[in-house]
């Protein structure tokens, strides 16, 4: 059985972005990496794939400059068998359909049985790569996966909808799952398993041998939403700034009178 | 300018995020057209013609087949953009029409500049606006984002189409949220925990300052995903839709999903240490403390009133 898992690097959510120097993007300095919360839980699912069923071979993609790598050894020592790294220094620049053109060219004619890939990504979001991978190769494919069961043949999932409620469906491999949060408990790399993925397979491919379809899309300009403003910001003392909202509550609220 | 509308049902009821669509095309100055896989008697309300699959035939998820009945009606029409909710459905659906069709897809748009699609980047920290390169463009809107979702009025002219061939993907049914525990729907006040609290000890200093002021506590989605708090108290997209007197977020950030959970509350404060965050977009007042030493302060205070 073959499986593989899409993940990707991106910033913590939490930086202080800045513009880079065109405006098109977000600038890639002082900022901390990390594997894209979504694909935590593909990577986990691919894993746990792997211990249901012996025979099974994980391999993790990524795409990015040489930096992603560390990102690529965590989901290796989550358990991925081998990483196909895809190298890009420009991939920040690519649309969602270069960077699913660039998977379905990697995965065409190599027979996985799973694909995974988180639902979207953290950064970017458009939520269509996984997706238009499978559509690229021919493959049935499942968005917003919250459930995964899987005896070797029957993929019975259930689909994540608004309002806390969820659609069960059953697809047969080979298929495509993009992944939703809360799917599984991504686990933690173990410090043997740390040592043990330094030493799997992770080659590097440059992205310019898999890229065989042309920009759909461009960012004309890109820049931080207008503050919209009137909310009062308390700064300062705790003691101070918990007498001063605990009088704004009692002006503009009924619930401490 | 014709725009391909693509309505949502669910059991047979037309979503509210349908009549976004018509609030969208109306926007773009643009003639439109609709197309619902749905239930022949609750159809929606909609002056124009509106091409119908019966979801019983077809089924209400069944991404080849709707996707096979959307290209005969891009066939017959020939739109220049295909407009989808950005909802579970319409992002499920929209690649694999943008791929048949040779179309860029520009993913949850909040607003237009100058024409162009406007999308939100890093949790709604930057936006960009962008330009479709192709000959028809596949839009999915964000929910909220073009007008709410008023019913507009008309009945529309339907025209039915034929079955289409079974799909890959087998819907077996629906799982509905557990029901009981609490309601936070009719609380007055909600104190909400969000990543911010760091550890699952953490919830009780929130639920401590919920109780001081007389409501529930709530919790964002990374919350309850590591089960720290049961899901029936998660307020966002996927959670419950609430709107109370107070809703004090605590550590939240304010992803997209949170906010359109909780934004229509009367009065809201944001306890962040990061004073960027985008809740702050949405609170009242905007406190930037670390909520592990804030909140207890501040529950303190009150309970001394």
């Amino acid at each position: 059985m073959k499986i593989l898992v899409c993940i990707k690097q991106v910033p913590d959510m939490e930086s202080k972005f800045k513009l880079d120097a065109a405006g098109l993007w977000y600038a890639r300095t002082d900022l901390a990496w990390r594997m894209n919360e979504y694909d935590e839980y593909a990577v986990e699912q691919a894993v746990q794939v792997k211990e249901q069923f012996k025979d099974a071979d994980v391999t993790v993609l990524c795409i990015g400059p040489e930096q992603v790598k560390e990102t690529m050894k965590k989901a290796l020592a989550m358990g991925c068998d081998r990483g196909a790294h895809i190298a890009d220094d420009e991939v920040w620049a690519k649309e969602p359909f270069e960077v699913a053109g660039v998977i379905a060219e990697f995965a065409r004619g190599k027979d996985f049985d799973l694909i995974f890939t988180g639902m979207q990504s953290q950064d970017r979001g458009s939520g269509q790569v996984g997706v238009l991978v499978a559509e690229m190769l021919g493959m049935a494919s499942v968005s917003t996966v919250v459930s995964f069961a899987f005896d070797g043949t029957t993929v019975t999932a259930k689909r994540e909808l608004e309002g806390g409620v969820k659609a069960c469906i059953n697809v047969k491999t080979p298929v495509l799952v993009t992944c939703q949060l809360g799917m599984n408990t991504p686990r933690y790399p173990t410090l043997p398993n740390i040592m043990k993925a330094k030493k799997k397979e992770l080659l590097s491919t440059p992205v310019a041998d898999l890229l065989k379809v042309d920009k759909r899309q461009e960012t004309a300009r890109m820049y931080f939403p207008e503050k919209k403003g009137g909310g009062q910001v308390l700064e300062g003392d705790l003691g101070e700034m918990a007498d001063r909202l605990i009088k704004i509550l009692k002006e503009k609220t009924a619930v401490l009178s | 300018m014709k725009i391909l509308l693509v309505a949502e049902s669910r059991e047979g009821k037309v979503l509210g995020g349908t009549y976004e669509l018509v609030a969208f095309a109306a926007k773009m100055q643009a003639e439109s057209v609709m197309f619902l896989v749905g239930d022949e008697g609750a159809l929606p309300k909609y002056d124009g013609k509106l091409y119908l699959a019966e979801a019983k035939a077809c089924g209400e998820y069944n991404p080849d087949v709707h996707k096979q009945l959307l290209l005969e009606v891009v066939a017959k029409e020939n739109p220049d953009m295909i407009a989808l909710c950005h909802s579970s459905y319409g992002w499920d659906l929209a690649p694999r029409l943008a791929f048949a069709l040779g179309a860029a897809q520009v993913s949850e748009v909040v607003g237009l500049a100058d024409g162009l699609p406007v999308v939100p980047v890093c949790n709604a920290k930057l936006r960009r606006d962008v330009k479709a390169k192709t000959a028809k463009t596949v839009v999915t809107l964000q929910a909220g984002a073009f007008g709410l979702s008023e019913e507009p009025a008309g009945t529309p002219s339907v025209e039915k189409l034929g079955g289409a061939a079974a799909g890959r993907v087998q819907f077996t049914g629906y799982e509905q949220a557990a029901a009981g525990g609490v309601d936070l729907g009719k609380a007055s006040v909600i104190v909400s925990a969000g990543r911010g609290i760091g550890k699952p000890e953490n919830v009780a200093m929130v639920a401590a300052l919920a109780k001081a002021l007389g409501g529930e506590y709530g919790a964002s989605r990374p919350v309850v995903d590591a089960e720290w708090v049961e899901h029936n108290r998660q307020v966002g997209t996927t959670g419950q839709t609430v709107a109370p007197k107070l809703y004090v977020a605590c550590g939240i950030s304010g992803a997209i999903q949170h906010l359109a959970g909780m934004k229509k509350s009367e009065f809201i404060v944001a306890i962040n240490t990061d004073k960027d965050a985008p809740i702050g977009d949405v609170a009242d007042v905007l406190v930037v403390a670390d909520l592990k030493q804030f909140v207890p302060l501040l529950t303190e205070k009150i309970q001394a009133l």
